[in-house]
C-alpha cells in the first residue's frame, strides 16, 4: 500500500483499501467496459460475488470458447476491448481457441482467468492449469498476479496493451487469494512498461518517398488489410484511393475499408480473390500494402508474388515488414496518421492505360456463378441477402466455402461490417461472434452466414441469443459437407471424400427447441421469401438453406501456384484446375 | 552465420520462457542463451547467440522487441566485442599426469579448482575458440563432465 504514485488526476480513486475483486470490477468500469462475457467457477466466486452488485452487463455463454468469440465479435464490431472472465483450469483452457483466434487477427481483448491460491500453484491443485504457460504464444502479453500490490496496475496495463499499437488479447491470471486480499485501484495511465514502445507517427522521409513512388507509378495497386479497420482509417484510405486514382484490393479482414461498389475497387485478393485483383497484383509496378501482412493465403507462391512491383508497406508492427516479402519502402506507424500525411502529397493521375486494363480484366473475368439450374446456389442466397439488406448488414461467418462466398458476393461498403476469423480460420466462430456484434451494435442487422459443420460447432450458443433477446439471423448454407474440405478432396485427392461428411439434424427444429425461430428452405423459389421473413423476425432466427451440395469456390489459387495461375476462371471453366 | 544479440529485460516471472518460447515457435536456432541480473535488480541481461542469415537476424530482433518485458535490444553483429564463456571441465588424471595437466592449465591461464584421486576440475574462461581448444587438448586424458555458461558479450567501446 506504499506505492508512491506519480499520476494525480483520478479523483474517483479511493485510497481506502478494498478487495482485489472490487478493484477488478471498479477498474473494468473505469476502463469503459459495459459488457463482460464469462462463466463462473470455484476460484472466481469472489469476483462473481462482487459482480452481483455491479452495473456491468454480464453474458454467460454455454461454453467458454463461445464467450471468448463473443467478446471477439463485440470487439471487432465496436473497436472496443472485449472482456472475458472465466474460472481456472477447464474454464481457462476452454478459452484457448478464442484467444488464438483473436491473436491472429489482432483483436483487442482482456481475458481474466481465475487461478488456484498462490501457495498451491505448481502442486497440481484441483482445477489448476499453467494458464500463462499455455497462452504465452497466443497473447500479446500475459500476467499472473501473485502480489496484490500489482493488481491495480496490471489491469490498467492489460487494457493499454490490448488496445494500443498492434492490438491483441492480453490475459491476466488471478489467484483466488489475490482477489480476496486488500489492495488498491491504480490510477489511469499507471504503467510499468519500459519495454513497450509504440511508434504511431510515420517517418516523414519514408512518407515522402512513398508519395513520390505513388505519383510516379504507371500501374499501381493498393492492397489493404485489417490494420486499416483497426486504425479507423477508412475515410483516409478512401481519400488516398480517390485522390491518387489507384485501384484497391483488400484482404478478407480488410473488406469494407473501401466501398466495394465503387469502380476503383477490385474487391478481395488472394486464394479465392477476384481474378481482376489477382491479375492486377501480378501486373502492377507498385504495390501499396497498408495494414496487411502478406499472409500465404494472399500471396500464393510468394517468390512469384507481384514480380514487377516495387513495394510500399505501411504497418504499425515493425516485425510485419519484410517478414514474408521484401519491402522497398517501409513506413512504420499508425495507418490513419500516416495516410493523413501521405494524402497531402498525393497528386491525381489519369492512369488511362492502367485503368483501361483493369476494366478489361473486370469485363473478361467477372466474379460469377451459374445460377441456371434447379438447385439453390449458395452464392445466390448471399446475393439475395445482400440485395434485401441493401448491403448494410453486419455479416459474420464460420470457416469454409460459405465464408469465401460471403466475402465474394456480399459487397461491403462500410468498415467493421464483415467479421470473420481470418488468420486462424476457426470454425464455430460465426454464431458467438454475431452475438457479440449484436450486443455491440444493438440496432444493426446482424447476419451470420454459416456452414453446416461450422454451425454445428457452436449452435449450443443459440439459447444465449434467445435468453438475451438478440435478434441475430443465422443463415446456414447447408451443403451437408465440410464443403471446403470436400472441395480440396475433389480437386487434389481424386474425389475421395474421406470423412468430410456428417449427418446433420434438422437445424430448424433444433432452433425451435432452443426457443429461436427455425426455417428450412429447400427450393430456389423460396429463398427470397425466407430471407424476407428472416429479416422481419425480431428474435434469433435460424434459416437452413439446403444448397447444392458440390458447388465449388472459384476462382482458386492452389497452394504453390502464383496468383495469376487461377483455376475456375469464367473463360476456362471446362478445364478447371 | 552466428550473431550475438543482447537484450535487457524486465526482471519478472516468465520472461525467459517467453523469449525461449518465441525462438522455438518461430523456428530460430539458438546457439546459446545466458541470463543474469544486471547491476540494477529490476533488469536482467540476456545474451543470445543465434544462427541464421541477416534476414533471420532482422526478424529475431523485431520479434524480441515485440515481447513486452524486453526493454532494449543490442545487436552486436558488426561490433568489436569482449566475449567470454566460462567452463568447468572435469578431466581424468592420475597423480603422474598432473604436471602435464598443470602445464596446460598454465598455458591457457586456467585454474584448477578441485583435485581428486582420479580427476581434476579446471575452470577456463575466454572466448569460444579458446574454450573449444581446451576441450580438445583434454580429450586424450578423458573428459568426465563439462559445464559451460554459454557466451556473454559486451561491446568494446561504449557508443557515444
Ligand atoms: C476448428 C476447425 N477445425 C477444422 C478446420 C478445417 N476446416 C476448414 S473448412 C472446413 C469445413 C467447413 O465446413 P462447413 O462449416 O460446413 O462449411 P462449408 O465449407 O461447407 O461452407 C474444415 C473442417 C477448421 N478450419 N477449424
Ligand atoms: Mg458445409
Amino acid at each position: 500500500m506504499t506505492n508512491a504514485r506519480k499520476s494525480t488526476k483520478t479523483p474517483s480513486i479511493t485510497e481506502k483499501p478494498i478487495t482485489g475483486s472490487k478493484v477488478l470490477c471498479d477498474t473494468l468500469l473505469d476502463e469503459g467496459v459495459d459488457t463482460v462475457f464469462g462463466y463462473p467457477g470455484g476460484v472466481v466466486l469472489p469476483i462473481f460475488d462482487e459482480l452481483y452488485d455491479s452495473p456491468i452487463n454480464f453474458i454467460i455463454p454455454r461454453h467458454e470458447q463461445g464467450g471468448t468469440h463473443m467478446a471477439d465479435g463485440y470487439a471487432r464490431a465496436s473497436g472496443k476491448v472485449g472482456v472475458v472472465l472465466v474460472t481456472s483450469g477447464p474454464g481457462a483452457c476452454n478459452t484457448v481457441t478464442g484467444i488464438a483466434t483473436a491473436f491472429m487477427d489482432s483483436i483487442p481483448m482482456v481475458i481474466i482467468t481465475g487461478q488456484v491460491k498462490t501457495h498451491l500453484i505448481g502442486n497440481d491443485a484441483f482445477q489448476e492449469a499453467d494458464t500463462t504457460g499455455i497462452t504465452k504464444p497466443i497473447t500479446k502479453h500475459n500476467y499472473i498476479v501473485k502480489d496484490p500490490k500489482d493488481l491495480g496496475r496490471t489491469i490498467r496495463e492489460a487494457f493499454h496493451l490490448a488496445r494500443t499499437g498492434r492490438p491483441g488479447p492480453v490475459l491476466i491470471d488471478l489467484p483466488v487469494d489475490v482477489t480476496t486480499a486488500l489492495c488498491q485501484m491504480a490510477p489511469k495511465g499507471e504503467f510499468l512498461l519500459p519495454g513497450y514502445k509504440v511508434r504511431t507517427e510515420g517517418h516523414m522521409r519514408q512518407i515522402v518517398k512513398a508519395a513520390e513512388a505513388i505519383n510516379a507509378a504507371q500501374r499501381p495497386v493498393i492492397y489493404s488489410g485489417g490494420g486499416v479497420l483497426i486504425s479507423e482509417a477508412s475515410a483516409e484510405l478512401t481519400e488516398l484511393v480517390e485522390k491518387s486514382n489507384v485501384p484497391i484490393t483488400t484482404t478478407l479482414l480488410g473488406l469494407g475499408a473501401f466501398d466495394e461498389n465503387k469502380d476503383l475497387s477490385l474487391e478481395m485478393l488472394g486464394m479465392h480473390g477476384t481474378a481482376y485483383a489477382n491479375f492486377a497484383i501480378q501486373e502492377c509496378d507498385l504495390l501499396v500494402a497498408i495494414g496487411s501482412r502478406f499472409d500465404d493465403r494472399i500471396t500464393g507462391d510468394v517468390k512469384r508474388f507481384a514480380p514487377n512491383a516495387k513495394i510500399i508497406h505501411i504497418d504499425i508492427d515493425p516485425s510485419s515488414i519484410s517478414k514474408n516479402v521484401k519491402v522497398d519502402i517501409p513506413v512504420v506507424g499508425d495507418a490513419k496518421k500516416i495516410l493523413v500525411e501521405l494524402n497531402k502529397l498525393i497528386e491525381f493521375r489519369e492512369r488511362k492505360e492502367w485503368l483501361a486494363r483493369i476494366a478489361e480484366l473486370k469485363e473478361k473475368f467477372p466474379l460469377t456463378y451459374d445460377n441456371e439450374g434447379e438447385g439453390i446456389k449458395p452464392q445466390y442466397v448471399i446475393e439475395e441477402i445482400w440485395r434485401q439488406t441493401k448491403g448494410q448488414a453486419l455479416v459474420t461467418t464460420g470457416v469454409g466455402q460459405h465464408q469465401m462466398w460471403a466475402a465474394q458476393f456480399y459487397k461491403f461498403s462500410k468498415p467493421r461490417h464483415f467479421i470473420s476469423s481470418g488468420g486462424l480460420g476457426t470454425m464455430g466462430f460465426g454464431v458467438p461472434a454475431c452475438m457479440g456484434a449484436q450486443i455491440a451494435c444493438p440496432d444493426a442487422t446482424v447476419i451470420n452466414i454459416d456452414g453446416d459443420s461450422s454451425f454445428s460447432m457452436s449452435l449450443l450458443e443459440i439459447p444465449t441469443a434467445v435468453e438475451h433477446n438478440l435478434p441475430v439471423k443465422i443463415c446456414v448454407l447447408n451443403n451437408g459437407y465440410m464443403g471446403m474440405v470436400r472441395q480440396w478432396q475433389e480437386l487434389f485427392y481424386g474425389h475421395r471424400y474421406s470423412k468430410s461428411y456428417m449427418k446433420q439434424p434438422c437445424f430448424a427444429k433444433v432452433a425451435e427447441a432452443f426457443g429461436a425461430v427455425g426455417i428450412t428452405v429447400s427450393k430456389k423459389s423460396e429463398v427470397a421469401d425466407a430471407v424476407k421473413r428472416m429479416l422481419a423476425e425480431d428474435k434469433c432466427c435460424v434459416v437452413d438453406f439446403q444448397v447444392e451440395r458440390e458447388e465449388n469456390v472459384w476462382p482458386m489459387v492452389a497452394t504453390g501456384k502464383g496468383l495469376h495461375e487461377m483455376a475456375g476462371l469464367p473463360t476456362n471453366t471446362s478445364e478447371r484446375v | 552465420m552466428k550473431h550475438t544479440i543482447s537484450a535487457l529485460v524486465q526482471n519478472q516471472a516468465g520472461v525467459l520462457s517467453h523469449v525461449a518460447g518465441m525462438f522455438s515457435a518461430r523456428g530460430y536456432n539458438i546457439d546459446s542463451l545466458v541470463v543474469g541480473r544486471t547491476d540494477d535488480p529490476r533488469f536482467s541481461r540476456m545474451t543470445i547467440v543465434v544462427v541464421g542469415d541477416n534476414d533471420v537476424l532482422e526478424q529475431v530482433r523485431k520479434q524480441l522487441a515485440k515481447i513486452v518485458p524486453v526493454v532494449k535490444i543490442f545487436d552486436y553483429t558488426n561490433e568489436k566485442l569482449v566475449q567470454r564463456d566460462l567452463m568447468l571441465i572435469k578431466v581424468a588424471s592420475t597423480p603422474e599426469q598432473r604436471p602435464e595437466i598443470m602445464a596446460m592449465v598454465e598455458m591457457f591461464s586456467a585454474k584448477v579448482v578441485d583435485i581428486g584421486l582420479k580427476f581434476v576440475t579446471i575452470e577456463v574462461t575466454g572466448p569460444e575458440e579458446k574454450i573449444e581448444a581446451f576441450i580438445e587438448i583434454c580429450r586424450p586424458y578423458g573428459i568426465k563432465d563439462v559445464a559451460r555458461t554459454g557466451m556473454l558479450a559486451l561491446p568494446r567501446h561504449a557508443k557515444a
